[in-house]
């Protein structure tokens, strides 16, 4: 018996919510009385033997250079045989577009029930159980796996890391790989920009900002507090923002640590995809504005003019001229 | 060339998340049923498009559930189509719905498979990768773009922080999002016309279920908004950095 973790690499670097998905094995298994081990697939610049840090005793390598493009089919497969020759029980993922893909497919390789969108540890005290996040965060569910073996896919800024400090041992793997169905032609990085899913702070505008040339305002805070960007659906859809950055119910679902909203209503569906942000603010001239009953922090003015106000302060804060 | 849509009922996104009997149901008293958003918007839209390009196309829907979801069935039907299935069962498990989709499609000839990239109720993201996996067929999940060139499918897909284009030969399973195709409104010939198309019920296959439902939680409500003057906006860089500590 022991914990298996999927350590998601992209361009030979470890995402930060496969260290959150480490943690969180660590501490699955610490709570099981076993231990954590982890798989990494491709080939890894980062220091594999640090995932100690994070509590995973053993990382397993399969460093075949074809396992850089990615395919969902060839990447479960491999990941069940790591499984069995590790005797894994739990397997968990980070929940994000990689995980999403695989675990599924690993599901029906293991006969293994999946609760993927988890945001806590299982609740191990009368089976196995795990909290995940429903209706686009508008509540949670309690999921019973009665499988014998679990996958669990873990909701990426839902789980607080703990390092733990030690180092793993890292060794090959011996395992078939499969030639690829899926060519990965190219890959559309937009470079230095922070990814929306991972980020601790998201910096987001509405229809209230008027037209994308207005921007700058979120932009400019955004770049000064290292955060990622994000939209109203309106705003994506009339196309002043790209999709990617649509947040809410029929978006991106996220949980940063801090959430700036800036010229937008809080309908429902936004509301969704956003309200499981540790510290929600929200600048609007409507005073009767839905967003500011589920904000933390609020200011009731123009836009226009409180933006400047606030980046000149942040600017002064980070030392910026 | 032969394409499954894979539609799922889900409650209109205004719908109030509530749970009855102890927090074990959802409370479903007055709640609105809407054909999933990213199975109608984007899977079913695209698949309708490549319908348009190419008349020989034939087109299917398929859904997982009782007959109260004929009616979204229907709806779909408005929209394009030309027959629909409807597996005859309320299991909600995610494996138990996969097995009943790779069922009726082991033997469909389908080259394409679409669904949605997940569903806005239980937010799984699991259908599409599980069928693909008991069909034995490759998966691409969260589809922005699709296109076919000389017989093989260019998918976008949306990764963190950028995008990536992938090319796969058919047979293929898609999962789909925003930027795949954008949202119709069903006209009056298309409303009437999908009364008489052909929905077929079928009954579902033996199959596992993983897992259950033990109970639901809502989120503790916010403490209330603390409000700063419009006039004072650096006030609120203090709170963030010094109070909340978030910047
Ligand atoms: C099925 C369905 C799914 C949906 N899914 C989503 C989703 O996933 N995500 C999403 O965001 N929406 C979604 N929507 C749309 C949602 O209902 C709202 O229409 C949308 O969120 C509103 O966007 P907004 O707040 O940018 O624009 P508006 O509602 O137009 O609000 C603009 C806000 O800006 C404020 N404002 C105007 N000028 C200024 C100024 N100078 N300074 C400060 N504030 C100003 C206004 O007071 C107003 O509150 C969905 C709708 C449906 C029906």
């Amino acid at each position: 018996m022991s914990v298996l973790v999927f350590i998601d690499q992209s361009e030979g670097q470890i995402k930060k919510s496969s260290y959150e998905a480490a943690s969180y094995a660590a501490q699955t298994a610490e709570k099981l009385g076993t231990v954590a081990e982890a798989i990494v697939l491709g080939t890894v610049a980062d220091d594999l033997a640090a995932l100690g840090n994070y509590g995973i005793k053993k990382v397993h390598t399969v460093a075949d250079a074809s396992l850089n493009n990615f395919d969902a089919q060839v990447y479960a497969k491999v990941i069940s045989q790591a499984a069995e020759q590790t005797g894994a029980d739990v397997v968990v993922f980070s929940n994000n577009t990689s995980g999403k893909a695989i675990a599924p497919r690993l599901s029906v390789r293991l006969k293994a029930g999946l609760v993927s969108g988890a945001v806590a540890l299982p609740d191990t005290s009368n089976g196995f159980t795990v909290k995940k996040s429903v209706f686009s965060g508008k509540a949670f569910a309690n999921i019973t796996v009665s499988s014998a073996k679990k996958i669990i896919g873990l909701n990426p800024n839902s789980f607080n890391i703990s390092t733990t400090g030690g180092t793993a041992e890292v060794a090959a793997l011996s395992v078939s790989v499969d030639a690829a169905k899926v060519e990965v032609v190219s890959v559309n990085k937009v470079n230095g920009e922070v990814p929306l899913s991972e980020a601790d702070i998201v910096v987001s505008g509405g229809r209230g900002l008027k037209g994308p040339e207005n921007w700058n305002l979120v932009t400019d805070l955004a770049k000064l507090l290292g955060a990622a960007t994000a939209c109203s659906r309106p705003v994506a859809d009339i196309h002043w923002r790209p999709h990617h950055e649509h947040v809410g119910q029929t978006g991106l679902a996220i949980a940063p640590n801090l959430y700036i909203a800036i010229g937008i209503s809080g309908a429902i569906q936004h509301l969704a995809g956003v309200n499981r942000s540790k510290v929600i603010v929200v600048i609007n001239k409507d005073p009767e504005a839905p967003f500011f009953k589920a904000a933390d922090y609020g200011i009731v003015g123009d836009a226009f003019e409180v933006m400047p106000q606030i980046i000149d302060a942040v600017k002064k804060l980070k030392g910026v001229a | 060339m032969k394409i499954l849509v894979c539609i799922s009922k889900t409650p209109d996104t205004t719908a109030k998340i509530a749970f009855a009997d102890n927090n074990t149901k959802f409370a479903t008293d007055g709640v609105q049923w809407i054909i999933n958003p990213y199975d109608e918007w984007y899977a079913l839209v695209r698949a309708i498009e490549l319908k348009e390009a190419d008349a020989s196309t034939v087109l299917h829907l398929l859904n997982v559930g009782g007959t109260d979801s004929e009616p979204i069935i229907r709806k779909a039907l408005a929209l394009g189509g030309d027959e629909a299935i409807r597996v005859n069962t309320d299991n909600a498990d995610p494996f138990y719905i996969a097995s009943q989709i790779a069922a009726v499609a082991k033997d469909g000839g389908y080259d394409l498979i679409f669904t949605g990239k997940e569903t806005i109720d239980y937010n799984g993201s699991s259908i599409g990768g599980m069928v693909a996996e008991l069909l034995d067929l490759p998966y691409i999940s969260h589809a922005t773009g699709f296109n076919l060139e000389a017989g093989k499918a260019v998918v976008v897909r949306e990764i963190e922080g950028g995008e990536e284009t992938d090319k796969a030969a058919l047979p293929l399973v898609v999962s789909c999002q925003k930027g795949m195709a954008e949202q119709r409104i069903p006209n009056m010939k298309g409303i009437m016309g999908a009364r008489t198309k052909p929905l077929k019920v079928v009954e579902p296959v033996a199959a596992e279920s993983y897992t259950s439902v033990a109970s639901y939680d809502l989120p503790p409500a916010k403490a209330g908004v603390k409000l700063i003057p419009a006039d004072n906006a650096a006030e609120l860089v203090r709170l963030l950095h010094e109070e909340a500590k978030a910047i």
